[in-house]
């Protein structure tokens, strides 16, 4: 059943390419740095047409399966999205092209910068970032910027609830701060008893995931900013859960000074397997003059790029993920204002709707209403099936499992999110598979322990794979 | 509204399932006051509106196909083969997540692994991480992990100003003049050359960065350079762009660097304004603890069948929070699918071959400018596919005349280097025809008189 890799597959003087052939005299090669050898693999067109459309069938994808990954965002990856991505004449163009050449990329980018500041509530908005860890680091190195401008270098401590995701402590490391977790209250808040207390003119600010990764719109939210703000720190905001807010409310309403976005979660661009994604910050009137440039800016009926006076500076090399760009927008266009709400309606309809399905099998983890997901418990009581267990056996059931084992602050974590593009039938599905897995776990939990049983591996050694790394072809 | 399925019934059945009233009810968590804000956004547009809205912008462009592009620096118009869009498409890899449940990620899994295996073999190094999200940002972590290697002891990074000047200002911008961890030297003097960079090694010094080919397009003289930097226990970190030169040039692997990284958008990721690109990150097998990003390895199943898994997952966010190696976790997979079908399709001979015709139809370009009256071929070194070429007019000036007669010119140099006046980085890859090198060569004649 395995697929051979390339090298196997491997013939030599086999070719697949095609090239036109040299129009101009040839020159003589540079003596000295000529390489020897070059290792590649020798296959035919077909051989790797075969060979990667093999590969491909052996993933389960969103055009395949249901797939409720928490916190991941899953949702239905528009066919009109490629499409607007493989116009020509819009995408196929140099990124250092003089600007009068790029007039309809940088109007799109422009005009993609002003629905996310609208869709946010913020007062600017730079596109560069590549993904939303990247968008994190710009963030909390455009808060670490504007406290050193106004001489407050002795701000270093930046507040993470428990329940973050790994990126937030990760980027704020990067950017040399100290970080300082959080605990979280029984009904999965921020504890503002610790934060009131942890606050002082140390603090750079606080990231905040809302709703955070419990999926729970964060209750005393207003509270929390305030108490950050008094203390002179930024509120920073995780905008991996902005799916569930879209026309419901705006986080800089709310009073975070900086956000990033996920387009490939929220605004639907596919995950590509890990990426690419994309990563924009959003930001209030006072971070505005940190912002990574260049951004794109509108003056009478030309676009032109720009960078802000105070920037931190470039995070990449030219614009960002532009791609991505294409494919965001077109999805905001598609939706306008009343689509967009009904997107966060959606999923949260669907996520409670599912969570109601769910919680006489496996415990949830906060009973309240939720937002987009939801946390059960997936050890089962009385036997000795964990989470995992699970999740792998709902692979036989033709779903892909939800996110495991986190938040870390959940006992045997299932991070359940549906997103408001399945339906109602899939959702009575998934709930009725996970229902019979229950049931299993008590009468067969060997089934369980063993699965996944229908895939082209089963469960892999994964100790195996760390302590001998194996990391490519050795042939 | 579009890919909502829900019907009015369905609505109905699900509310009362949950025990409330509406769709608004769901929502009391949200303080009153900022609760469903009225958005300003255009209407919802449907797909025929909207593709027509975007092929108007797109005719504001001057895309590929609509002039001879000469114009490279760190983004280069290359080929791109029939099987990269129609593999790289297929829902199954573009609709996938990150491979966390690898029983049901295979595919994507073992795609990464064959990308790894290209990646090493092609740079001569020993690991490749699964990608990185372009040039610049994979040159700053390989600066980050130069500095873990060595401890925080160093805090020197040492880099040469003919490194590409966007992937410097990205440096500092991860590692910014008044940052606690590290600081930034060596391309001060925007004329150094790499024995001036050689004598700043010290100490003190985490890594010297370099890149080869050049800003300028030129082959550095790397012999014995690894030694001097090893001498001074630091590290060597070498851009290898554009990565396609490595078709035809000995890898950095084999003169003793210690990271690798690259732009490898000229591996099938075609122009796309920018981005998305991809970041190629390779290291020596003893570093590999210490790296950024996914790696995926062989392992086996139950059976002892051969699979595919992420692995050495201690080194990242997820596991180790702020101790984690870097904070990078949503990469660019899918450009290193394009990459890895690329490399399989262009394969030994292929790669070799388009490598190739990057040289020669440069260095013909090369030698029939350096016959113009007025022009002067200033780069002095052997060079791969871009050169320096002193103009007898402001470039700006000189491109936008090119520019009138459907010629796309090549970067001014002047802005990043002031000491290089009136000179322009030109890029000749295969996609320049003998026709349009001879069109710009007639252009730029015309031009100067």
């Amino acid at each position: 059943m395995n697929e051979p890799l390339l090298f196997e597959l491997s013939t030599p003087g086999r070719t697949a390419f095609t090239l036109p052939s040299l129009d101009v005299p040839a020159a003589a090669l540079p003596e000295g740095y000529v390489r020897a050898d070059l290792p590649l693999p020798e296959v035919s067109e077909l051989e790797l047409v075969r060979h990667f459309t093999r590969l491909s069938q052996l993933n389960y994808c969103i055009d395949t399966n249901f797939y409720p990954l928490g916190s991941c965002t899953m949702k239905y990856n528009p066919k009109v999205n490629e499409k607007a991505a493989s116009i020509e004449g819009l995408t196929q163009v140099h990124p250092l092209q003089p600007e009068e050449t790029l007039q309809g990329s940088l109007e799109l980018m422009y005009r993609l910068q002003e629905a996310l500041k609208e869709i946010a509530g913020f007062a600017g908005v730079s596109l560069q970032p590549a993904a939303g860890a990247h968008g994190e680091l710009t963030g909390v190195l455009m808060m670490r910027a504007y406290h050193r401008s106004r001489g407050e270098t002795q701000r270093k401590k930046i507040l993470i609830p428990d329940s973050a995701h790994g990126t937030n402590p990760a980027s704020s490391a990067m950017a040399g701060l100290v970080v300082v977790q959080l605990p979280s209250d029984k009904r999965g808040n921020v504890d503002l008893a610790a934060l009131k207390q942890a606050c002082d003119d140390t603090v750079v600010g606080l990231m905040l995931t809302n709703p955070n990764t419990l999926g729970l719109f964060e209750e005393h939210v207003l509270e929390v900013c305030e108490t950050v703000h008094a203390c002179g720190g930024l509120m920073y905001g995780d905008g991996a859960n902005l799916n569930a807010l879209l026309g419901i409310a705006r986080p800089g309403d709310l009073g975070f000074d900086v956000m990033h976005f996920n387009l490939h979660k929220t605004f639907s661009t596919p995950h590509g397997g890990g990426g690419p994604g994309s990563g924009p910050v959003g930001v209030s009137e006072r971070l505005l003059p940190f912002l990574p440039g260049p951004i794109v800016v509108k003056e009478g009926d030309r676009f032109r790029l720009a960078v802000p006076d105070k920037s931190i500076g470039r995070v990449r090399a030219f614009f960002g993920n532009y791609g991505m760009f294409v494919r965001a927008y077109t999805y905001i266009r598609m939706h306008g204002p009343e689509g967009l709400r009904a997107v966060a309606e959606h999923a949260v309809l669907n996520a409670n709707y599912l969570k109601a399905l769910v919680a006489p099998h496996f415990p949830v983890a906060v009973e309240r209403t939720c937002m987009h997901e939801f946390v059960v418990h997936g050890d089962i009581s009385g036997t000795d099936v964990r989470a995992l267990d699970v999740a792998k056996r709902l692979i036989d059931y033709g779903f892909h499992p939800p996110t495991n084992y986190f938040p870390l602050i959940v006992r045997d974590a299932l991070m359940i999110e549906p997103t408001e593009t399945e339906s109602k039938q899939m959702l009575d599905a998934f709930a009725q598979a996970l229902a019979a897995i229950a049931a299993e776990a008590r009468t067969n939990p060997a089934l369980l322990h063993e699965a996944p049983h229908t895939t082209p591996v089963s469960r892999l050694d994964e100790v195996k794979a760390a302590r001998n790394p194996v990391l490519c072809y050795k042939g | 509204m579009p890919y909502i399925p829900h019907t009015d019934a369905d609505r109905r059945a699900m509310l009362e399932t949950i025990g409330l009233p509406s769709l608004e009810s769901l929502f009391e968590d949200v303080p009153t006051q900022c609760r469903f804000p009225r958005l300003n956004l255009p209407p919802a547009a449907s797909e025929m509106e909207i593709l027509d809205e975007l092929n108007g912008l797109a005719r504001k462009n001057r895309a590929v196909g609509q002039f001879a592009i000469f114009l490279g620096a760190g983004a280069y118009h290359h080929f791109v083969p029939s099987v990269v869009d129609h593999l790289a498409g297929r829902g199954e890899f573009a609709t996938s997540y990150t491979p966390y449940q690898p029983e049901v990620s295979q595919g994507t899994l073992q795609a990464m692994f064959e990308y790894q295996s290209m990646i090493v073999r092609l740079t001569g190094m020993e690991v490749a991480n699964a990608s990185h999200y372009d040039g610049a940002t994979a040159m700053a972590e390989a600066a980050l992990m130069a500095l873990s290697i060595t401890r925080g002891q160093r805090k020197k990074v040492l880099v040469s100003p003919t490194i590409h000047p966007q992937y410097r200002q990205t440096l500092r911008t991860y590692l910014p003049p008044d940052s606690d961890l590290a600081y930034v030297t060596g391309d001060e003097d925007p004329g150094a050359t790499l024995p001036d960079l050689v004598a700043q090694l010290d100490q003190e010094t985490a890594c010297l960065i370099i890149q080869n080919p050049n800003f300028f397009g030129e082959l550095e003289e790397v012999d014995g350079l690894a030694e001097h930097v090893h001498a001074h226990g630091a590290l060597l970190v070498v851009v290898s762009n554009p990565i396609i030169s490595l078709g035809l040039l000995k890898p950095p692997g084999d003169y003793g660097a210690d990271i690798v990284v690259a732009e490898g958008q000229p591996l099938g990721a075609g122009l796309n304004c920018g981005g998305p690109y991809l970041g190629i990150f390779t290291t020596r097998a003893e570093y590999v603890r210490r790296m950024p990003g996914r790696l995926v390895g062989e392992t086996t199943d139950r059976q002892g069948r051969r699979g595919y898994v992420l692995t050495l997952t201690p080194r990242e966010q997820h596991i180790r929070r702020e101790k984690a190696t870097s904070n990078i976790c949503t990469n660019q997979s899918l450009v290193a699918l394009r990459a890895a079908i690329y490399l399989a399709y262009m394969g030994k001979q292929g790669l070799r071959a388009v490598a190739e015709l990057c040289y020669h139809k440069a260095h013909y370009a090369a030698h029939q400018i350096a016959q113009l009256p007025g022009f002067a071929v200033t780069t002095a070194r052997p060079f791969f596919n871009e050169f320096r070429v002193r103009c007898p007019v402001p470039v700006p000036q000189l491109n936008r005349s090119l520019l009138e007669r459907g010629i796309l010119g090549g970067y001014d140099l002047e802005k990043d280097y002031p000491h290089l006046k009136q000179e322009m980085l030109l890029c000749v890859t295969e996609m320049n025809t003998r026709a349009q090198i001879d069109r710009l060569i007639a252009a730029l004649q015309e031009v100067s008189r």
